[in-house]
């Protein structure tokens, strides 16, 4: 399969990007590691005028922290996020969920924010975002917008993105007491997850404080499990959340696995990334 | 003895023996294709080259109502827009049956549909541009109206008939065999035990990193066709292209260079291609197909999808008494040319039961025909299937009785003086060796001490399998696979052998090289019976105009067959040379020897004449010798089994695996095959074969189908979605050799390629049953997804 046609440009500044994006509307888009979109493109499932290839602006790379928050910027490679000592140090989650992004050829290229925008209900980076509570940021030719990630993932590869913004960063609060575990089931390494879950807590006399459970897989889009967390929250680690992640969870049956084994493993991994967190 | 001491190249007088086979010689095509220097169809530039994509059907059963064309002929760079009938001018269409397969039938099948659509991927209309993407967006330019037809999805509808899919027949069937020797009813209700279960395959397909490739290029002038093809046959390409395109033989040639994958899947005649074909005849210049990976998936054959009940009838001393077989299997809207579909059935009837000594066997088969993609020969073909649904009633049966199933086959293989032998199902077998492979397997992967390693493990909440799959494969088969049905289907090979001026040795051999290795075996036994080195040797193959003919690559041939023509050739050249010799040197020829390049002398082993000046003299100064002398330094020789029909192997795997009863994860610790395909010319690439096939089975197993809606369509035409193995996950594969040499020919060598594929899903299906046992589970339905094995365990 070839891609129809398009044009491409390469702006070298930001306000290029904004102004190009505001004139050519819809017909635009924003290309980052081509990782997704290429594809898309290839099996003509998506299609686009013009290309914004965004590659070049460097001030949108790289991962920076300040007393109170760790920064990635939109065009951070998988690899880059997956190597960064200061990434590793102040938020471990993102560390332990990065090897199971794709493969390295393909986390070499792939970038943290094309991965949020694109909001792939099965991608780590989004469910990350939800358990570190991170906030996503944008630039438009409107100006700059704060976006909670909690309140940024509106339904199946759709966002509270606007037309003709553009994410720049993630902002992730530091949460140096909190322990962090990511686990997935996917059944070859480097596959979209069935069901995964990001979790994070503090540990107090062997019982989870401040549990924040996140799933990938559990449905549309990436899904805090506000019940369950409920459940689990100032007790030792719970062996059974199915109830409460019923609550939580409305998984989309794939070609092999349906919603209902989904929910069975969502409560296998809950179990096991409480114990885990705990132990 | 070794394979070496063994091989009667040589007379027993002669004391030298440069001596490759058996030997790990790397592939020497390996370094060009990792330098990036591989010549694949893509690969060709031809002045005035043209591009054909295809309007294939979005419905798995429809009429064509009407195309309109008339945009897509305006597009840019639009060559042509060809419906059905306009190609069918120029191609005939064809029938895939046989005549030894009784009763099979099967429609007619053009290049492209004309009137219906039996499909979803079926080629409808075929636009040819300056390049491919003006085809394709060309081709999204066709305004097709289509009137849906029932679309027959599942195969238990088919065979009941309600909906025909072919107005021209009175039911789906394409084809039914049944085999019955006798009191099978008899030996059932004498049975102390009778154990019965059905087993469900996955349809999936054989995934080539190049997708299938042509280039036809007809020359008016000439009234020639040149094809350049991704085929495993080219010769059989040659005959189908003269027939169906009306050109004489002669005027047509077929090329196949290097080819990156084919299992299979590249040894079938395909509509897209033959309307590739036809349309370089309509526009006088060349064009190129290039499958891409969505086209792939919806028009390279599939295989497997059957559904098989069987039981096995034993005393309770573990004899096995009988076993009874039904196999239904789906195989698309047509029977494919020219080897037909109903093989793949035909090999599970055939092989089910295989490894044992029962004495009687019933089977039935029905192959119907359904509204999903065709399906015909992959890898191993009907193997897995006999060979999961006959080893996992085996271990059913062992565990019913309370035996070790590995006891259990030992009892039951048969004994390996017991050759040649006749099985149940009337299979002729030369030489197996049953229980050296099931010993040496044993040994190899420490039996007794993985299952007490289990049992420890067990007790601790690890649930680990061990499955084993005794398995026969039919190999160099003889004209009773193809040929005897009226297939114009080469079963003979035949390798070209030339010393050249300088000492070096060329040889041409008609089967093909599709990246296992097939040139480096032939160099290798070239080098040897010749007596020169391997660096002087240069192998030629896939070109109908310079090399014999024969039959090409499939049903694990290629060693066999074309390996003992090369020997017989090498052999008659290795005497040739002597006679120049003896004449140059004026001695008696049968004191001479052909060793690294030299002639020498047999007694003493001193060097008489190297062989480059043996050639400068034949070549350039013939006047020197002898006046009634001539040298003949280019001999051809070929190779027909004919024995028996089949050479048959056998071999045996074993599987280790973890189970996550929660998950319903399966986890590849370890496999082993241990494996007898006479003689081992290259270990390396027979081991090599072997895990690649065994991958292959893996595959099977635990990840790939095709996955079909209720309404015909493929859902997972992706390789994000059609799981193919990958190597994360893959265990370490050990492998072991038993070498039985075949006596129906000098090189004693069985076929080995698809060895692996054959024995891994039943190996890896009893492991994971072996782990559940204790939970009362078992699964049956590949491949085992960990939601079908959470449902085998009750849970969700
Ligand atoms: C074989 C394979 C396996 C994969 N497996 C996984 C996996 O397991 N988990 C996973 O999470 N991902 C997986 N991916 C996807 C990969 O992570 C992509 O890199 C990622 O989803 C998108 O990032 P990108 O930079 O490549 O974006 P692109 O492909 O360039 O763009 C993706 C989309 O985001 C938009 N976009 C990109 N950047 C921005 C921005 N800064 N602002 C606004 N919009 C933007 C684009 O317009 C486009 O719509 C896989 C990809 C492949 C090819």
């Amino acid at each position: 399969m070839k891609a129809p046609a398009f044009a491409y440009a390469k702006p070298r500044s930001l306000a290029e990007v904004c102004a190009l994006l505001d004139e050519r509307g819809e017909t635009a888009r924003v290309l980052a590691g081509g990782q997704s979109l290429v594809p898309m493109l290839n099996l003509r499932v998506a299609a686009a005028d013009l290309l914004v290839d965004i590659s070049g602006i460097e001030s949108l790379r790289g991962v920076s922290v300040t007393a109170d928050r760790l920064c990635v910027g939109a065009l951070t490679s998988h690899r880059e996020v997956e190597q960064s000592a200061e990434v590793a140090r102040h938020a471990p989650l993102l560390a332990q969920a990065a090897p199971h992004i794709a493969h390295v050829a393909i986390r070499n290229s792939g970038t943290f924010g094309g991965s949020i925008a694109l909001a792939d209900p099965a991608a780590e980076w989004p469910a990350c975002c939800l358990a570190l509570d991170a906030t996503i940021l944008t630039i438009s030719k409107a100006g700059k917008r704060s976006i909670p990630a909690r309140a940024f993932f509106k339904g199946l590869f759709s966002t509270d993105l606007r037309p003709g913004e553009l994410i720049t960063g993630v902002e992730i609060p530091l949460t140096p007491g909190h322990r962090s575990v990511f686990l997935e089931l996917s059944r070859r390494r480097g596959d979209y997850a069935i069901v995964g879950v990001a979790a994070m807590a503090k540990v107090q006399g062997g019982t989870l404080q401040d549990v924040r459970l996140a799933f990938l897989g559990g449905g549309d889009r990436p899904l805090l499990a506000v019940h369950a967390m409920k459940a689990a929250e100032g007790k030792p680690p719970l062996a059974d959340l199915g109830p409460a992640l019923a609550a939580d969870l409305s998984p989309m049956a794939d070609l092999d696995t349906s919603a209902r084994t989904k929910l069975h493993l969502a409560n296998v991994l809950a179990r096991r990334a409480l114990a885990a967190l705990a132990g | 003895m070794t394979a070496r001491d063994e091989l009667p190249v040589k007379d027993s007088k002669t004391r030298t023996q440069s001596g490759y086979i058996g030997k790990s010689e790397p592939r020497a095509n390996a370094k060009r294709l990792l330098q990036g220097r591989g010549s694949f169809i893509d690969d060709l530039r031809f002045p005035r080259l043209a591009h054909v994509a295809f309007l294939r059907s979005p419905h798995a059963h429809a009429k064509i109502k009407s195309m309109d064309f008339s945009k897509a002929r305006a597009a840019p760079g639009v060559i042509g827009v060809f419906d059905g009938r306009a190609v069918a001018e120029y191609c005939s269409p064809w029938i895939g049956v046989l005549g030894h397969l009784k009763g099979i039938k099967s429609p007619p099948q053009y290049p492209l549909a004309i009137e219906r659509a039996c499909w979803q991927g079926e080629a409808v209309a075929a636009v040819v541009a300056e390049t491919r993407a003006q085809a394709e967006d060309a081709v999204e330019l066709v305004a097709a109206e289509w009137d849906p037809l029932p679309a027959v999805i599942d195969m238990h509808e088919s065979l009941s008939g309600k909906v025909v899919i072919h107005p021209e027949f009175e039911d789906n069937i394409c084809f039914s065999r049944q085999i019955d020797n006798g009191e099978v009813d008899a030996a059932f209700k004498n049975a102390d035990v009778v154990v019965e279960e059905s087993y469900s395959f996955g349809r999936h397909t054989g995934v080539c990193l190049e997708g299938r490739a042509i280039l036809a290029d007809y020359n008016a002038g000439e009234h020639m066709l040149t094809v350049h093809h991704a085929t495993q046959a080219p010769h059989m390409m040659q005959d189908i292209f003269s027939k169906h395109l009306n050109l004489p033989e002669a005027n047509v040639r077929v090329i196949c260079r290097d080819i990156g994958g084919a299992y299979g899947i590249k040894v079938h005649v395909y509509p897209d291609e033959m309307c590739t074909a036809a349309l370089s005849i309509m526009l006088r210049r060349p064009v190129k197909f290039v499958a891409d990976r969505l086209e792939s998936f919806l028009s390279d054959i599939h295989a497997r999808e059957h559904k098989v009940t069987v039981r096995l009838a034993a005393t309770k001393d573990g004899e096995i008494l009988a076993f009874d077989l039904d196999d239904l299997t789906a195989i698309g809207p047509y029977s494919v040319y020219p080897r037909t579909s109903g093989i793949e059935g035909n090999q599970v009837v055939n092989l089910t039961g295989g490894p044992y000594k029962h004495k009687h066997y019933r089977a039935s088969l029905n192959v119907v025909f359904t509204n999903k993609n065709v399906t015909c020969q992959y890898r191993a073909v009907g193997h897995p299937i006999a060979v999961a649904l006959t080893e996992g009633i085996v271990d059913l049966a062992a565990q019913k009785l309370g035996m070790d199933p590995a006891e259990f086959r030992r009892r039951n293989m048969i004994p390996d003086d017991a050759y040649p032998y006749t099985g149940a199902a009337g299979m002729k077998y030369e030489v197996l060796t049953h229980h050296q492979c099931l010993d040496k397997l044993l040994s190899l992967m420490d039996y007794k001490g993985l299952r007490a390693e289990q049992a420890e493990l067990r007790k601790k909440g690890v649930y680990r399998g061990i499955g084993l799959a005794a398995m026969i494969e039919v190999t160099n088969p003889s004209p009773a696979f193809y040929g005897v049905g009226g297939a114009r289907i080469s079963a003979q090979d035949g390798a070209t052998l030339r010393l050249e001026p300088t000492g070096m040795l060329t040889v041409l051999s008609s089967v093909t090289e599709q990246g296992q290795g097939t040139e480096g075996i032939f160099a290798q036994i070239a080098a040897t019976v010749v007596g020169v080195t391997m660096d002087k040797v240069k192998v030629i193959t896939g070109d109908t105009s310079t090399t014999p003919y024969g039959g090409g690559t499939w049903a694990s041939r290629g060693a066999g067959i074309g390996g003992e023509a090369v020997l017989q050739a090498g052999k008659a050249l290795r005497s040739n040379i002597l006679d120049i010799a003896a004449a140059i040197l004026n001695v008696d020829k049968a004191d001479l020897d052909i060793f690294s390049n030299e002639v020498i002398d047999l007694a003493s082993g001193e060097s008489k004449l190297p062989l480059a000046e043996l050639g400068r003299v034949a070549y350039f100064r013939p006047d020197t010798l002898p006046m009634k002398f001539q040298s003949e330094l280019m001999v051809t020789r070929h190779y027909t089994p004919r024995e028996y029909g089949f050479t048959f192997t056998n071999g045996i795997q074993a599987s280790l695996v973890e189970v996550d009863v929660e998950t319903g994860f399966v986890k590849l610790l370890k496999h082993w095959c241990v494996e007898d395909c006479g003689t081992v010319i290259n270990p390396l690439l027979v081991d090599e074969q072997i895990r690649g096939g065994v991958v292959q089975g893996i595959g099977a197993a635990l990840f790939e189908e095709c996955h079909y809606s209720e309404d015909g369509q493929l859902q997972n035409a992706t390789m994000a979605d059609y799981l193919v193995p990958m190597s994360g996950e893959m265990p370490d594969i050990v492998c072991g050799h038993v070498e039985s040499k075949t006596r129906t020919s000098e090189l004693g060598a069985k076929g080995v390629g698809e060895a692996g594929t054959a024995g891994a899903p039943g190996a890896v299906m009893n492991a994971i049953n072996d782990a559940l046992s204790s939970l009362g589970a078992r699964v049956t339905t590949m491949p085992f997804t960990p939601e079908r094995v959470l449902d085998a365990l009750g849970k969700k």
